[in-house]
Parts: structure tokens; sequence; C-alpha cells
């Protein structure tokens, strides 16, 4: 069969039979499920944008995003970073951005690396399938735009900003993580929009409602004897609903970068497996280009050449170890589960009976949909994989003058070094845990939230004080965190700074 | 199914608008940097880009996450020697081990200043940002210089080249009506008639009638059909007009003490002064002239480079370059073709006899046809006459003139910054 190119320049006739040939494979011969894609062709420049605006094809205004800006462009002047390859964006149709600059060659593995891999990842797995909806997310961007304009004709650019940068301080507590939230729908969101606008500053006003004996459907209720009736997990949902001096257009921004939380907490659970299966398929993909004889020798090392270089690991003492590369360890442990599937050795029987033997096809599938990094890493890794990356774990106790190592890729270390693994992955562990427990509607109106440490590890004290002061001026009352050890509390960070503990600063 | 889309055309500069918004919100610290920068900056490349560095923590957006301590466990990659149970020293600051992965992203980086590039507008917006000419009034319209072509209305002469269809069509579709109305209301009426005429009962004087009526109607639409449907007149013509275009011209006198007094310290701020001015002048004007004067008991018009580099010595009389100023500007710059501002430094030094001199020379001679006159004393040991004497003209003429004094390089800035700040039209 003849050479679908040769050579390394790229035309968009060469880009379609690219495509297609890719699409006829990932399709009919690996039954991969994808939404339909629009692959788009951009300068640096545009993609040094696109970078900047964390990957959005359009996205409010804020200086965070300038800051990003300046920082990705500085950098790649200087030559210090080069721009990604792709970006790709989880929407129906899936946008997926090619660098002009690119070889045909990279443009081919970006192609079968976003356009199938990460596009068939967000329509399969079950986090995305939960929190967000792909056909409506360009649309819900672009009301959340033009909103945010609005605002800032109406009530100026600076009182906007001011409440975006304490939305953005708390985005990270922005998401519902144990109930399934309503999907993103932006026509709803602007029918709907001017309606909540008024019956939420209504059922504020009610809520801190001064004299309740005008009220007389409220009189004859017991009033709850504290509230929130139950801690509150996503501060942000809480704001929105419960601040009490907050303007409409404030909670619909609170609202906005809410949503902007849930759509993007899946892809902080799922780095390593999304990327892993990305990779797992452009590997995938052109290998068997090159088996079907459509691609040259040239192109296959040019191919090998980068695709070795994303999956590199460095060892834990190289001066450019930056921790786990989550396309390294996702690739590896795709590629070893097909190996369990095709040809599993004794260990592989003892340790995955279920899947040792079976279709790895169903098998790669079934893990990609159905599980997040923790969990993933928790039921797949290997044996062999540990001993293929050399893991080891560290025990650090601040009760201890030293670091002592755990666990090594040996019989004993292996469950601990996976479990430690996957916990490095969960996100509830590797943030702080920290909810709503009350607010004292009937008194001075402060708002008291709750860290509840965990292994002791305490919060950093100059950000929580910083985030804090975010709070504060969302709930316009005093705002009060306590740090939690055994029930008892260790640590207190109040926003205004409580008297005693201005004597020790 | 796939959709491959060429975008290389659309806008590159989606990010303009946050990029704005950040310097916006860091201007004191960009500030501050271009003050930096303006002090340490030679006088040739003063009209670049600025590299602008913020500590990092300014710049945080913070988010809640753990500090150090609590027990934690972390896993790492390519193990060599270690095996289990093995104890070590706590590596210091945790930077590659300690804070584990993914919360603590502000500080991971390690860098403790972020750094990043305006470009020369930028900086000069930065450097002259709240600074206005004073009596920034005089526009000449000079005619032989720019033009600008505008739009002119519609003539009804020209050439085919410019024909406006449109209202020659028009112009057309109106004569004609006009021409004809009467015409045609006639033909109406004669219409009219015959119709009524054909009900009646069939008769010789009907017919005859009929007859004469059919012969006016032929005759009457045969004159509207002669009308001319376009005609000469109708042309109409877009029409352009030249217009000359104000230009806004300055000239800046830089006068400055050279006698020997002056050590080259001196010099060098009274050049960085001269060079803010000058810049600051260039955004004003289009079109900016200067004059570089030099004295010390004589006055001489230089070139910039003589003004700045080249050693004198001897005494101060310091009229000789105002005088020298006041005949140049009436030899060669018209008071009403020109913006005038001049800039005078000097150490303070001068023939007593000689301050009375300078003042009256200023103040009635000089001011009137200037827009501005600065004065800065660099370095003064003590101030003499000169000043004394200045201090009165600013008095009298706060709008005009205005002194300040130099003692090093840190002052230039906001000196500069202090003789030109807005200030409130009274």
């Amino acid at each position: 069969m003849a050479y679908l190119s040769e050579g390394s320049d790229w035309n968009f006739e060469l880009l379609a039979d690219y495509d297609a040939a890719i699409a006829d494979l990932a399709h009919n011969t690996f039954g991969l499920d994808t939404y339909p894609n629009q692959i788009e062709v951009i300068s640096s420049e545009q993609m040094m944008d696109a970078y900047s605006s964390v990957g959005m094809p359009v996205g409010y205004n804020h200086w965070s995003f300038g800051k990003q800006f300046v920082e990705v462009e500085g950098r790649y002047r200087r030559g210090q970073m080069g721009l990604a390859y792709e970006i790709v964006i989880n929407s129906d149709p899936c946008i997926a951005y090619l660098m002009e600059e690119n070889s045909i060659t990279m443009q081919a593995l970006v192609i079968a690396h976003a356009s199938y891999g990460h596009n068939s990842f967000f329509k399969g797995n079950y986090l995305f399938q939960t929190w967000t909806d792909a056909s409506s997310i360009i649309d819900y961007l672009v009301f959340a735009r033009n909103y945010i304009a609005e605002c800032e004709q109406r009530h100026g650019v600076t009182a906007v900003e001011e409440t975006l940068d304490s939305c953005h301080a708390l985005m990270n507590y922005g998401v519902d993580r144990y109930k399934r939230p309503s999907p993103v729908s932006a026509v709803e969101e602007r029918r709907r929009q001017r309606d909540r606008e008024e019956a939420l500053q209504k059922q504020v006003s009610e809520l801190w409602r001064t004299f309740p004996e005008l009220q007389p459907a409220i009189k004859t209720r017991e009033a709850p004897s504290t509230f929130p009736a139950e801690p509150q997990e996503n501060l942000l949902y809480f704001l929105e609903k419960n601040a009490p001096l907050l303007q409409p257009w404030q909670r619909e921004i609170i609202r906005i970068v809410r949503k902007m939380a849930q759509y993007f907490y899946p892809q902080r659970q799922t780095k390593v497996m999304n990327e892993g299966w990305a990779c797992l398929w452009h590997y995938t993909l052109i290998n068997a280009l090159y088996d079907e004889g459509k691609v040259t020798d040239g192109f296959m090392l040019e191919f090998l050449q980068s695709h070795s270089q994303v999956i590199y690991q460095p060892p834990f003492d190289a001066s450019f170890y930056s921790g786990m590369n989550p396309y390294a360890i996702g690739f590896n442990m795709f590629q070893d589960i097909r190996r369990i599937c095709e040809n599993p050795d004794d260990e592989d029987r003892e340790w995955f009976p279920e899947i040792a033997g079976s279709d790895w096809l169903e098998t790669v599938k079934f893990a990609m949909q159905s599980f997040k990094d923790e969990s993933f890493i928790q039921q797949f890794l290997s044996p062999k994989m540990i001993r293929h990356f050399k893991l080891f774990q560290i025990s650090d106790d601040d009760r201890n003058d030293y670091v002592e190592v755990g666990a090594i890729h040996n019989e004993q270390g292996y469950r601990r070094v996976r479990e430690s693994l996957a916990e490095q992955y969960n996100l509830s562990i590797q943030e702080p845990n920290i909810q709503i427990v009350s607010a004292n509607i009937h008194g001075d109106r402060a708002l008291t939230l709750r860290h509840q440490r965990s292994a002791g590890r305490p919060l950093d004290d100059h950000s929580a004080d910083e985030v804090l002061r975010h709070l504060h001026r969302l709930w316009q009352f005093d705002v009060h965190l306590e740090s939690v050890e055994n029930g008892s509390v260790v640590q207190r960070y109040s926003m205004p700074p409580a008297p005693q503990a201005k004597t020790e600063t | 199914m796939s959709y491959i889309i060429d975008r290389r055309l659309n806008d590159k500069h989606k990010s303009t608008v946050n990029r704005q918004r950040f310097l916006r919100r860091y201007r004191k610290h960009i500030r501050d940097a271009v003050n930096d920068a303006v002090n340490r900056r030679s006088i040739r490349d003063m009209e670049q880009g600025e590299r602008i560095s913020i500590p990092q923590k300014d710049l945080s957006e913070p988010v809640f996450h753990h500090g150090q301590g609590g027990q934690r466990s972390i896993v790492h990659p390519g193990n060599r020697e270690f095996s289990q149970g093995d104890r070590f020293k706590r590596p210091d600051g945790g930077g590659g081990q300690g804070s584990g992965d993914g919360d603590a992203s502000n500080q991971g980086e390690g860098e403790d200043e972020f750094a990043f590039q305006i470009d020369k507008q930028e900086f000069l917006n930065f450097l002259f940002e709240d600074l206005e000419l004073p009596n920034l009034v005089k526009r000449h319209l000079e005619g032989a210089q720019v033009f600008k072509t505008r739009h002119g209305g519609i003539v009804s002469q020209g050439m085919p080249a410019k024909i406006n269809i449109v209202r020659s069509m028009r112009q057309a579709s109106m004569r004609r009506r006009a021409l004809t109305a009467a015409t045609r209301r006639r033909i109406r009426d004669l219409k009219t008639e015959r119709e009524a005429l054909l009900d009646e009962e069939q008769s010789p004087q009907r017919q005859a009638r009929l007859q004469e009526l059919n012969e006016l109607i032929e005759r009457l639409e045969r004159r509207v059909e002669r009308i001319p449907y376009l005609d000469t007149v109708d042309l109409r013509f877009n029409h352009h007009v030249k217009e000359p275009v104000p230009v806004s011209r300055a000239v800046m006198f830089c006068i400055m003490d050279v006698s020997g007094s002056m050590n080259q310290n001196m010099k060098d701020l009274a050049k960085r002064f001269f060079l803010l001015l000058y810049l600051f002048l260039q955004r004003n004007y289009d079109k900016i002239e200067v004059v570089f004067i030099r004295h010390h008991t004589s006055a001489k018009e230089v070139s910039e480079e003589e003004f700045f580099y080249s050693r004198e010595t001897g005494g101060t009389i310091v009229s000789s370059a105002l005088k020298l100023a006041r005949d140049i500007i009436d030899e060669r710059y018209p008071v009403n073709e020109w913006n005038i501002y001049a800039a005078q430094a000097s150490d303070g030094d001068n023939w007593n006899d000689d301050s009375p001199a300078c003042a009256k020379l200023i103040e009635e001679e000089l001011l009137p046809k200037l827009q501005y006159f600065s004065y800065v004393e660099v370095m003064p040991r003590a101030h003499q006459a000169l000043w004394d004497h200045y201090e009165r003209i600013m008095e009298r003429h706060p709008a005009a003139f205005s002194m300040a004094e130099i003692d090093e390089p840190g002052e230039i800035y906001p000196v500069f910054r202090q003789l030109f700040k807005k200030r409130m039209e009274s």
C-alpha cells in the first residue's frame, strides 16, 4: 500500500487523509467511541492565547489570565519552554488545536492523541459523564463571558475583578463532591438568570430578616439551632445562596466560577488516566498505520522520538525531576494492562485473576470508563510497573528528624507503594478538608469553617489568611476557621484578625 | 467525521485585554520598576522596553493548601540504593521532596520573582503617566505641509470617474417627474373624459370629440416620451477636499552651565533630566526640534554630542545663554508657529551681578514667548542669588515657570514628575 505522505511538510489535504486513516482504525478496528472532531490549525501566538485562558476557546477577562499569558510569552520568547503540541477541549464537537509549526508526523500524532485518545476519554469516562456536559460548555462560556463583561460595564471593572479574585481563591471548594450536579446549559442559564437574581435576593432577605414577627409563618416555626444543618463542603455554593449582603450579580459571578470549577473537576482527578489513555492510543494507532504500510520509516523514527520524550520519567535525583510524570505512568499502566491480558505470567494471574488473559480492548476500555486516577492506580498498578519505575515510598513525619524509606519495589513493598501512590492522586487527601459548620444567623452573623486535619498536616498559614480575607470579602461579616485535630481545635484563624492573634503578628 | 479548520488568520491577540488587566493591577510595581530603570539607564537606551520583576508573593492567587509538617507519604521513582527502613536526614526546604504534588503549585516553582517584559510604548506610558505638558495650546495650521483628503459633499461638476450613480439617477428621476407632471395630469384628465364619452350614446359629435381626444392624448404622450431619461444636468459627482492638517511643533531649548564648577557628575544628572524632557515632549508633539546651548561666560549653540561630552572651564554668566536663546527664537522660531520650551540646568553659580539681569531677561523677554521654563539646580552647595531671583519669578508666574533642585540621581525622576504633574486648570 502507498504511503500517505513522504517528507515532513503538511497541508490540509494531508491532514484530512491522516485523519481519515486514523479515524478508520480508531472507530472500526479498535471501536473507540468519540465525539465528532473539530481540528483547528493555529499559530504559535494563538497557542499562547489558548494556553493562558486555561485552554478555553472563550473566557471572561481577568488579570490572572493576563499574568499567565505574560509568563508563557516571556518564557517562550526566551526559549525556556516549548509550547505544547496540542490543546484539546472537552466539548462536543471535540476541539483540538494543532500548531502550524509542527511537521506532519507531529500533526498525525496530535490527531491520534487528542482527537481520538482524549476525545474518547471525555466521552467514555464516568467522571466526565457525570460532571460535564460537553455539548453545552461552549455556549455556557459565551454566556459567562458576556455576563461578566456586562457586569463590568454596570458595576466597574474593579468591583467585578475583586469578586472574581475572591471566587478564584475558593474555586477548589466550589464542587459538590458527592452529589451529581445538574449539567450546565447556556440557553437555560440565560432564561433563568433574571428570575434567579430576584428569587435569590428574596430568599436571602428572608434568611436575614431582622424582624421575624412581621412574618407570621416564620414565627410559628422553631428556629433551627444551627445553620447550616449539616456541614457544607461546597463553599462557593453556600456563599452564593446564603451570603447576606451580596448583590445579585455577585451571586451570579460566584455561580459562574462554580460551574467552571465543576467543569474542570474531572480533569483534575484524571490527569494520569487521561494522558495515559491518549498516549496509549496515539502509540497504538500510529503503530497500526505503520503496520498497514501507510507511513514511512522516517515518519516512525520521528514519531518514536517524540513519543519517548513525552513518556520519559526522570528519576527522583535528576535535577529536572518534578514529581511523577502522568504521561509516563499512565501510558505504561495501560500498556501493562494490555500485556496482562495478552501475555499474563504467574505473578499477573496471582495479582489480577479477573483480567489476566481477558480481551485487552474490553479491559482497557472498562478501566478508562470506570475509574479515576486514585482508584485506577489502586486497582491496576502491577508489581511489574513498580519494578519498572523503581518506585519507593518515603514516610515523612515531622515528629522525627529523619525521613524513612517505607517501602521499595520488592515483595513486601508493592502494596504499600501502590496505596501511597494512589493516595497521592486523591484530591480529598491532597487538598485540606475544609467545610462550613455554622453561620450565626441570630447573632453577629459570623461564619465558621472547620479544617479537619488528617495525619497532622497543618494549613499553610499565609495562604489560609489570604483566602480568609477573600472569604470575608464575600461574606462581609466575621469569618473564623478552626483547624481541628482529634476533636479539639488546634489552631484558629480569623478575619478580621482576633485581638489576641494581632499581638502575635 | 472531522472538520479541519484553518484558524491561523483569526485574531492573535485574544489575551491583550487580560494582559492589560494584569498591567493595570500591578501598576504600582511596574511604576517602581520603571522608576529604577530611569535612574539606572544610560541616556541612549531610554527608549526601550523594560523587564519588570514583581515579587512572587505579591502576585499569588491564594488557595487553601497544606503547610509543612504532619505525617506524609510520598512515592518517587528511580530508586537505586534504598532499601526498606533506611533513614536519612530530611532535606532542607523540602523543595524537591517535600511539599508533594498538586497542592503547592504556587511554591513549587521556586522562583522568587515573577518577571516579564513590557515594550517601549508601555514603558514610556508608565514613565509619563499622570504627567502633562503645561500650556499645551498652540497648534499651528501650516498650509504647505500635510494635507488630508476628506469627503466634501456632492457637486454637479467633476470627472467621470467620480460620478455618484445613485445621486445622479435620483436627480434624473426627479427631473423627469417634475417636467412631465403637468402633461401627465392633462393626459389623465383627457383619458377620464374619453372613458366618459365611451359610455355615452353614439353620435357624430361624440365621434369627433373622441377623435380629437385620441389625437391629443397621443401627442401629449409623445411629449412625455421626449423628456430624456438621463440628462447632463442630472449628473452628480463625489467631491473631495484637501485640508491642511494642523501640525503641532515644539522646540526645546536645553541650556546647560558648563563652567568649571560643573563636574562630570553634575552634567550627567543634568543630561538625564534633559533626556526625560526630550522623551516626554516627543510623545506630545509630532515634530520636535532641540536646541542645545551651553555656556560659561559666553554661550554657544552646539550639537548634542558636544553639549553632553565636551569639557570647558571658566566663569559663569547665565544671562549670555538666555540672550542667545532669545536671539535664536527671534531668528528661527516664530512664536506663533512653535511651542517653545526651555529647560535650564546649572549648579547655581553665577556672577552675582548677572542674576538680576537673568531674572529680568526671563521675565520680560523669554516668558512671553515660552510655553514653559523649567530650571533645575544640580547639587548646589548653597543657593545663591540666581535661585533667589528665580524664586521670585516663580511666585509671579506659577503656570509658566518652575524650578527644583536635584541632589542625586534618584531624585531626577521624582523632580521631573513634580515639575510636570497634571495640574488642575485654574
